[in-house]
């Protein structure tokens, strides 16, 4: 019986965008459903009855909900291929802790230099820069998170990378000039086209931003 | 430094240690806790351990595992007889969401109620029967969440029902008066030898969270 997967998304996510490239990177044939979080779907309410939020990953009618969740469930049901955890158990739990990390922080800081204002905006984008001072130390001389390959970690944090120039214009500052290495990591993963095809047009991300804050009224 | 295999650094009073004490506990693993004083000062051992600088932090052959449902996982696939997780990739997904459930709402939900005072006391009462109720529903007719065998979600959420006593005593609730499967499950777990050396008595939580809720500002 043929695999039916489908992915419940919507395209500025940042969370979507790793089940995405993992589906890629795994060369994954799915169906890609876009939600308008204004009017979810009846799929997505009855896939996701408890958070009510996307991304979802379906899998022959069974749906798998949080995106680190689903990231596991993609590499353990599609073993053959394209690994996203190592097999030892030790390396395993380090690379749960700085996913865990990039989700728990990385994400809501980027959102808040987007989203807020002033002081809050400030403590965001220090927050930010501390985040990625620390991933680059975890990086160390490794072309990847993952080693040799794009790993968990690469796939969790690409995403926010995804969003950097964003969250450059919307808090006036430049994360490229203080942290070269990150940007070099970034540009490495781009070079995959799991990636560049995953990640939205920069500019499209921008443009949502600024409608997202009139409706929210921050200016 | 003790040259003991498996060391964790520790704190009686914190579930999310209890947490991997259990799993260390129903794995047979020997393990030497090293208590850290949250208040006092903690070790440097920790603090260069763990980034976030928290407990509980599991050191394996000397080698460092953080957050708590992480190293219940590291245990899971080091000490692989009686495995806590399901074998299927689907059950094990499920498994893991509704650890991660337990974990962002419960403990912010009881704190809720022993940090409030009058009206907002209700309403934190309110909100943790509410997620407690829908726990409920995801255990089902099962006698753990694990099935026939208390596993993975049944270790993240027991630890949890460590503070219970706290939450009944500030909000005047009884959780079996609402949430009666519930109540079942943790009696049962309760049960288990890992669960009742592990789990401090109720009188000594209470004593604790009185003391710690004046620590963090509550007003009476």
């Amino acid at each position: 019986m043929a695999d039916e997967v489908v992915l419940l998304d919507f395209w500025p996510s940042p969370f979507g965008m790793r089940l995405r490239i993992a589906l890629a990177e795994k060369g994954i044939k799915h169906e890609y459903k876009e939600e308008d979080l204004k009017n979810k779907s009846p799929l997505l309410l009855k896939s996701n009855p408890v958070h009510k939020k996307i991304p979802v990953l379906i899998h022959n009618g069974k749906p798998v909900s949080e995106s680190l969740i689903a990231l596991q469930y993609i590499d353990e049901t599609w073993n053959d291929n394209a690994p996203l955890l190592p097999s030892d158990p030790y390396l395993r739990s380090q690379a749960k802790f700085w996913a865990e990390f990039v989700d728990k922080k990385v994400a809501d800081f980027g959102r808040k230099v987007c989203m807020t204002k002033g002081e809050e905006q400030e403590a965001a984008k220090n927050g930010l820069l501390d985040c990625i001072e620390l991933l680059e130390g975890e990086l160390g001389e490794k072309p990847y998170f993952g080693g040799e390959t794009l790993g968990f970690v690469d796939v969790t944090l690409v995403p926010c990378y995804g969003w950097l120039s964003v969250y450059e214009k919307f808090g006036n500052f430049s994360i490229e000039a203080e942290h070269p290495v990150f940007i070099a990591w970034g540009k490495r993963c781009l070079q995959k086209k799991s990636v560049s095809k995953s990640l939205p047009d920069q500019q499209k991300l921008y443009d949502f931003v600024v409608q997202l804050r009139k409706r929210h009224e921050i200016e | 430094m003790s040259k003991a295999e498996v060391i964790l650094l520790d704190c009686w009073i914190s579930p999310f240690c209890m947490r991997v004490k259990i799993a260390l506990e129903e794995k047979g693993v020997a393990y030497e806790s090293q208590a850290e004083d949250l208040f006092g000062g903690k070790s440097e051992l920790l603090l260069t351990s763990n980034p976030h600088g928290k407990v509980p932090v599991l050191l394996h052959n000397a080698k460092p595992v953080s957050e708590s449902a992480i190293i219940v996982a590291y245990i899971d696939e080091t000490w692989s007889s009686s495995p806590l997780l399901p074998p299927c990739a689907y059950g094990r997904a499920q498994a893991r969401f509704w650890a991660d459930y337990i974990d962002k709402k419960v403990f912010d939900a009881g704190k809720a109620i022993f940090m409030s005072k009058g009206e907002a006391v209700e309403v934190g009462k309110k909100d943790f029967i509410e997620i407690i109720k829908t726990l409920e529903n995801a255990l089902g007719d099962k006698d753990f969440f694990n099935g026939d065998t208390f596993g993975f979600v049944d270790i993240i959420g027991i630890a949890m029902t460590s503070w219970f006593p706290a939450y009944e005593k500030f909000g005047s609730f009884k959780l079996e008066d609402h949430c009666p499967k519930f109540s079942a499950w943790i009696k049962r777990s309760s049960q288990r030898e890992s669960v009742a050396k592990v789990i401090p008595e109720a009188e000594k939580v209470i004593e604790f969270v009185t003391m710690f809720r004046k620590m963090m500002g509550a007003e009476d």
